[in-house]
């Protein structure tokens, strides 16, 4: 992608159909640093790379808990993933509010998908620099969203997002068909292993990274750095499992990665 | 006044107590609804814990008396604004304990009640918790939200009859002896209970709207918490029914 004379307003299409502000806003997402969520079928795990301007000051907040139920982790303009994360506790408080019962994740994503399109829209508005997975338990069951800046979303078995996210999406790919059995220990190792993959060397502590889970019977919160630490000496003892053998190569019921040359990310 | 046409009020009857310790609170509130000389229903809880679930332990709990469509109202109300505040708190991952605090409860509370001055809810309440020392404290509301922090309170159709009855009990320095003492009682949690199970076994035999075995909340300072057993977890909140009087 280069600078070119149709990329000045959200509002401009180009003549190959596509809006350019829009893909700048997905390449903010990969700018972020990595957030990876994976699911079973009854708990959902969100992981992500603390990354800290300089050593004196202290890292971003990217995952925020919405609801019992909800919550996100986001990769991008933390700003951004701050502003939507209050409309989503929002969004919540006021459904609990009204109904009594916890509001179904998959109306929130739509609603936050709504959201984001609108700034797609109007001239005077610019796209949200944000990536969210969203994480989340409702009658139906475990639910791991991806929200883009362009306004749509896709449900994911397991999903990893922001810069050298390849490396764990490559490892998540491999390891996905087993996750819907996985107890809630295992899911937490996966996570971690996966967050593993995108440091590229550099050494995993629990300092480095954030785990958050919510699932049946356990609502959402941040596990505590000693439990993360704990999980991560019996990922060094353990060593690396071989991975079992992926059937069929993934063909996922949910859209896969693959782009064909000139397709705009946003359709992916 | 209900013969007014435009009265939109009922009063369900009913009587909420709240005592401070040194380390805890007890609250306790009946369980009758009212409407004239009727009974609406003998199992009506006047008491909210406003808390989230993981947190089920809160360091407050709301007992109001009054009309009860206004205090659902209000309980509710007051849930959705404590989440909000709640949400805001920047959360570190070494800080637990995520409630309001008491004080900022009750500040909250009589903000909410005056944003209603000129239709006011029509509840009685009584804030019941630990502060963020640990004390117990206890505050007491008009319906507009004036407020006061008390060692001790009573609001709704019995309050009349059992106010004296504390006051003799509990022995609340005058506010005209100075220096200023505490007036958070010195008794145990156990006679702090049975002082409120006589003072509404007494009420319950001239107040028509009020019932003997109320139920209780005590808030207790230090205890151990279910969900993060490893960690001293500061409040915990317990319900007691006496099966032996019933």
């Amino acid at each position: 992608m280069f600078r070119n004379q149709y990329d000045t307003d959200v509002t401009t299409w180009s003549p190959a159909g596509r809006l350019f502000q829009m893909e700048y806003a997905m390449e903010a997402v990969k700018q972020g640093s990595a957030a990876i969520g994976l699911r079973s079928a009854t708990h959902i795990v969100l992981a992500t790379v603390n990354k800290a301007t300089s050593e004196l000051s202290s890292h971003q907040k990217k995952i925020f808990k919405v609801d019992d139920h909800i919550g996100v982790a986001i990769a991008g303009l933390t700003a951004d993933g701050r502003v939507l994360s209050r409309y989503l506790r929002n969004e919540c408080i006021n459904h609990s509010f009204v109904y009594e019962s916890p509001l179904p994740i998959s109306r929130l994503v739509i609603q936050l998908a709504d959201k984001a399109q609108v700034c797609t829209q109007r001239s005077w508005k610019r796209p949200y620099g944000v990536g969210l997975l969203v994480a989340g338990l409702d009658e139906t069951g475990a639910h791991l969203y991806y929200n883009c800046p362009s306004g749509s979303y896709f449900e994911y078995h397991s999903i990893a997002i922001g810069s050298r996210s390849q490396a764990a999406k490559t490892y998540l790919e491999r390891r996905f068909e087993g996750f819907e059995k996985y107890s809630r220990e295992e899911l937490i190792k996966d996570g971690l292993f996966a967050i593993k993959e995108t440091l590229q060397g550099e050494k995993l502590t629990s300092a480095i990274c954030t785990v958050a889970i919510v699932g049946v019977g356990e609502p959402f919160h941040v596990i505590d750095p000693q439990t993360i630490e704990r999980v991560i000496e019996s990922l060094d003892i353990g060593d690396e499992d071989a991975p079992p053998p992926a059937a069929a190569a993934s063909a996922a019921d949910e859209p896969s990665a693959s782009q064909e040359p000139g397709a705009a990310p946003m359709d992916i | 006044m209900a013969l007014r046409g435009d009265w939109v009020y009922e009063n369900n009857g009913g009587t909420c107590v709240a005592i401070a310790g040194l380390d805890y609170c007890v609250v306790a509130a009946d369980t009758r609804l009212s409407v004239g000389y009727s009974i609406y229903t003998r199992d009506y809880s006047k008491i909210c814990n406003l808390c989230d679930l993981l947190f089920p332990a809160d360091k407050c709990v709301l007992a109001s008396s009054g009309f009860q469509g206004d205090m659902k109202a209000l309980q509710k109300n007051l849930a959705a604004k404590h989440l909000v505040s709640v949400h805001l708190l920047h959360i570190y991952q070494h800080q637990h304990n995520k409630q309001m605090s008491c004080p900022a409860m009750a500040r909250l509370l009589s903000n909410t009640l005056y944003y209603k001055r000129f239709f006011p809810y029509y509840t009685f309440n009584i804030l019941g918790g630990l502060d963020n020392e640990g004390k117990g404290c206890v505050y007491t509301y008009d319906a507009v939200g004036s407020y006061e922090r008390v060692g001790y309170s009573c609001q709704g159709t019995g309050g009349a009859l059992i106010m004296p009855v504390l006051d003799n009990q509990l022995k609340s320095p005058s506010p005209l002896l100075l220096p200023a003492r505490d007036a958070v009682t010195p008794l145990s949690e156990s006679e702090a209970v049975d002082l409120v199970k006589d003072v509404f076994a007494s009420a319950t035999e001239r107040d028509i709207y009020t019932v003997r075995f109320p139920i209780f909340f005590q808030l207790l300072a230090f205890c151990e918490s279910d969900i993060f057993p490893t960690q001293q977890h500061a409040y915990s909140s317990r319900v007691l029914n006496d099966p032996i009087l019933k």
